[in-house]
């Protein structure tokens, strides 16, 4: 095969291979092909979001990596310590791979923050699949992708010691061709100990450790780069097989190395693309040359061609860089973890990344080129032509005449949809390291991370996502699930610090789908703008689709936060005797478009989702937080999907199974289901003592947010007044279907 | 007494037995499982975690490790000897205790707030506690099963080695309460001699009410010979 022909089989364009062939001045071989394949393919280089990217807010005061730079960002968590955190998908291994596509995907993104210099410490997952209750086939396989995923996450975190505290789980047929696995890692260190990826100082050695190399994720990132077919189930080969117990070793062993003075210069893991990836970047960053040999790269199988080694993205290895002369004191920690360290080349000042195999030269490429020179691309961008048509909202056609509210709860109590994760996060280790202060199945999970001079900070973190909202309207949906993360936070009495993201969509040479993804980057972008919130890096996933078509747009934000000095943390559920029910935040809901509730009862995806109202949601968060430092809180629970109705219900399902009894406020245009299942509007439900109401009050009216008794709790009855109506619900009726409803979807 | 808290390659509960034991006035050290002594004067703590990936089987390849001779050593001599969690599967692999401990019931991990009637407080384990006492401890493992033959089984009655048994939030031993279930709900057992624990709850994770509770603390301060506070 003539090397463009070779170049278009590998996916890289007409124009693409022009610009390899003119930066290198000549024919590109084989290997050398496979290489820019990899770099440059979306996975890699971003090549078709990069200008989109540039749109996000990346510098804060908190800031100390930022998005972009390195593997992960990093920023200040104040007392000289910091965070490392980033989120990362593995979508298309997962949806022909469950198990190993999700378990690679954790120690994927485990390493991004070990190479940083932090000791990871938590985990959390945004999932998307199918529904799990559907008839035929399509339930089945879905119901497969999700124990498979599941198990895969499991198996991986459990293993390595890193606690998976949180996440979420969506179902919805628009994910059944297409799952979405996102995965979230968080790490600690200290300033001082930050790492870098740049491969400095010529004749330095450049080391390879960890597992061996086999034949396993060939190509992997350029698999991920195409929409998922039929034949993908042919790119089983690309898709990794892991080993926690080697990534567990091996982080141990980075860090031990990391700990001696003046030892390392730059660290890299070798992800996708692997060891290409790895040793261009290297040399990118560093402004320098490397000169690896492959014969010295420790191999599991034999007879493996240069171009598969090149390309192999086979597990749990890492390339470091060290100062001469240190060589023995590295190959000493990893011998002790018993781990392969070889030194397969050195740095050099040619700016070229030399590939040799028993002495003759493979490849030879400007790091520059492979690294930072791919194409970027202007994509075009239309408005979805069914777009109009799918806001439109009649209620009048939809809800019945006369209201159905003790149903529709039942109905939504009952959904695999909203039911408890409990079935997921009792599979995941959660509590390992003792740190887990607020444990899953909450609003925001809450960590204690010991502070370099002793004692202790508390950071809080959460992901969201919505793609419904985002499917009906990508900019308000995008900057909506910003706010409610960082609402989410201020339930845990958190001020954000930065985040990360993960952008999800279908293939972005459809004009429809790259003009979601550009209205979802400008409303996030917006969103973090006005939370002073800068974005520290993430991951695009793009080519989200099946022959049944592209997923919802379906950006996910993780959010990690600070929590204030003097916040008391409180459950989000209500507790045991009586206490007063106070809703923070406007008294009208967003309304139904684009809600859980038209999707779960009466089966329709319609309207606008509610636009976030950013400016009265930092003064609902601010108050939040101040509203923590108060005694008489007893629970805090913010309004979701679902609305007000799902939000109280919810609370009603902690140990003690305790009801309320409230009286709910209903605008003058709003119908009944509006007020109770409407979303957005930025409002938090509290539960406090009857004490506490006054100070709260005051607060409220000093921070200009809207503060309204709405009842009691208590008891074991929900009960809800609204617009005459007047519904009761067993609380422990609504909890058994809450409890049981994904177990059941599940095993059915 | 000092405790020595054996890392095995793949242990990750080991730092969690330290910072407990240190919260508790203890200091303990970490012993590599490549080291071959444990002081005459040590206690010794097996940590969960996943040594050697769980090779072959959980426990099966750590039994080998170096350490094992010693820590073997050190039963014999009367050391308190405590094996949580994946430290019990070795400490069963290893022959320090009977029995063996399989894939859970359900066939998956469970990581949850497990509850666990106290059987036998005439152990220096759990002279903290009464008999019948209700604890709150977390559990997280995939092979938590304790199985063992019935002539087995009616030792560890007869002899009142079975020191927890899993039980409901009213101290009621149910099949319903078993979390992975276990031969007579058993979570925990010590020696003939008494001087060596295995459990697959952890206690470590219940040494601070921020971590949700602090019912575990009584075992480790038992195991390092303090006792009850009268």
């Amino acid at each position: 095969m003539k090397p463009k022909e070779f170049a278009l089989s590998l996916g890289l364009t007409e124009e693409e291979y022009g610009r390899i062939e003119k930066g290198l001045g000549r024919e590109p071989n084989e290997n050398e092909l496979g290489m820019f394949s990899v770099m440059w393919s979306e996975h890699c280089s971003y090549k078709n979001t990069r200008r989109e990217l540039k749109k996000f807010p990346t510098t804060g005061p908190a800031v100390l990596v930022k998005a972009g730079e390195e593997n992960a960002g990093v920023v200040d968590a104040g007392d000289g310590l910091a965070l490392a955190f980033k989120i990362e998908s593995h979508n298309h291994p997962s949806a022909v791979e469950p198990f190993q596509g999700a378990a690679t995907g954790v120690g994927g993104i485990l390493r991004d923050i070990f190479t940083m210099g932090a000791r990871p410490v938590a985990f959390m997952d945004a999932l998307r699949f199918g529904r799990p209750e559907a008839k035929g086939e399509a339930g089945k396989r879905t119901r497969s992708l999700i124990k498979g995923v599941v198990e895969g996450i499991s198996h991986y975190g459990n293993c390595v010691g890193v606690p998976t505290v949180g996440g979420e789980l969506v179902l919805d047929p628009a994910y059944e061709g297409n799952p979405l696995v996102n995965v979230f890692c968080l790490g600690t260190l200290r300033h001082d100990q930050i790492r870098r990826g740049a491969a400095k100082g010529v004749g330095n050695p450049v080391f390879y450790v960890g597992a061996k190399t086999g034949r396993d994720g060939l190509a992997g990132a350029a698999f991920a780069s195409r929409d998922l077919t039929e034949e993908s189930k042919a790119d089983r080969p690309a898709v990794q097989v892991g080993d926690p117990f080697v990534g567990k070793l091996l982080f141990e062993a980075c860090l031990e190395l990391y700990a001696r003075p003046d030892l390392v210069v730059g660290v890299q893991d070798m992800g996708a693309a692997g060891l290409t990836c790895s040793t261009c970047e290297t040399a990118s960053r560093g402004g320098s040359g490397i000169e690896i040999e492959l014969d010295r790269v420790p191999q599991r199988e034999t007879g493996m061609t240069p171009y598969e080694t090149l390309l192999s993205e086979s597990q749990e290895r890492m390339l470091i860089i060290v100062h001469k002369g240190r060589e023995k004191e590295l190959k000493e920690i990893f011998s002790r973890w018993g781990l392969d360290a070889a030194e397969i080349g050195y740095v050099t000042d040619t700016g070229r990344v030399v590939v040799k195999q028993s002495g003759k030269v493979v490849a030879d490429v400007p790091a520059r080129l492979l690294a930072d020179d791919a194409p970027v691309y202007e994509r075009e961008a239309k408005v979805p032509a069914k777009l109009a048509e799918r806001q439109k909202l009649d209620l009048r056609k939809i809800l019945p005449a006369q209201p159905r509210l003790k149903e529709d709860l039942l109905k939504i109590a009952n959904s695999p949809a909203t039911g408890s994760r409990r079935w997921i996060w009792n599979q995941y280790d959660h509590m390992v390291g003792l740190r887990t202060v607020v444990r899953p199945g909450g609003d925001a999970a809450v960590l204690r991370i010991e502070k370099p001079g002793g004692g202790w900070v508390h950071v809080a973190m959460t992901l969201d996502g919505n793609g419904r909202w985002c499917a009906q309207d990508p900019r308000e949906g995008s900057k909506a699930l910003v706010a409610e993360a960082c609402r989410n936070l201020a339930c845990a009495g958190a001020v954000p610090l930065g985040l990360t993201d993960n952008l999800n969509y279908g293939n972005p040479h459809d004009p429809e789908i790259f003009w979601q993804l550009r209205e979802g980057v400008e409303g996030m972008a917006e969103a973090c703008r006005a939370f002073d919130l800068p974005v520290t890096g993430g991951n695009v996933s793009l080519y989200n689709q099946s022959p049944a078509g592209p997923i919802h747009p379906t950006p996910v934000v993780g959010v990690v936060g600070k929590v204030e000095e003097g916040v008391k943390l409180v459950p989000g559920v209500f507790g045991s005797g009586l206490g007063v029910a106070l809703l923070l935040g406007k008294s009208e809901s967003g309304g139904l478009g684009a809600s859980l509730y038209l999707q779960e009862v009466h089966g329709q995806i319609a309207g606008k989702p509610a636009p976030a109202d950013l400016e009265s949601e930092k003064r609902l968060h601010r108050l939040m937080r101040s509203v923590l430092k108060e005694s008489g809180i007893r629970a805090v629970h913010d309004v979701g999907e679902g609305g007000i109705l799902w939000a109280l219900a919810e609370m009603t399902f902690g140990p003690e199974s305790a009801g309320a009894e409230v009286d709910l406020p209903l605008g003058s245009k709003e119908r009944v289901e509006e007020a109770l299942f409407g979303e957005g509007g930025g409002r938090i439900l509290l539960e406090v003592d009857e004490a506490a109401v006054t100070a709260i009050e005051h607060l409220a009216k000093e921070a200009g947010v809207g503060c309204r008794t709405i009842g009691r709790t208590g008891g074991n009855v929900l009960r809800v007044k609204c617009g005459g109506e007047d519904v009761s619900w067993e609380v422990r009726e609504l909890r058994g279907m809450f409890e049981e409803s994904l177990p059941r979807a599940l095993e059915s | 007494m000092r405790f020595a808290v054996v890392q095995f390659p793949g242990s990750n509960c080991d730092q969690d037995c330290v910072h407990a034991l240190r919260v508790l006035g203890q200091e303990p050290r970490i012993v590599w499982h490549q080291e071959t002594t444990i002081h005459s004067d040590e206690g010794v703590i097996l940590p969960g975690g996943f040594s050697y990936g769980d090779y072959l089987r959980c426990g099966a390849i750590a039994r080998f490790s170096p350490i094992m001779q010693a820590v073997k050593a050190a039963a014999d001599r009367g050391q308190v000897v405590v094996g949580i969690c994946n430290g019990f599967q070795i400490l069963c692999e290893a022959g320090l205790l009977p029995g063996a401990l399989t894939r859970n019931e359900g066939l998956h991990f469970r990581c949850e707030t497990s509850y666990l009637r106290v059987e036998n407080p005439a152990s220096r384990f759990t002279s903290h506690y009464l008999t019948g006492q209700t604890l709150r401890l977390p559990i997280a493992h995939g092979e938590g099963c304790y199985r063992a033959e019935p002539d087995v089984l009616q030792a560890l009655e007869a002899n009142q080695q079975i020191l927890f048994r899993y039980c409901d939030a009213e101290g009621r031993v149910t099949r319903q309460a078993n979390p992975n279930g276990s031969s007579l709900n058993i979570a925990g057992i010590r020696n003939l001699r008494g001087n060596v624990l295995g459990m697959m709850p952890h206690p470590e994770r219940a040494c601070e009410a921020e971590m949700g509770g602090t019912d575990g603390r009584g075992i480790l301060l038992g195991a390092a010979g303090i006792g009850r506070p009268i």
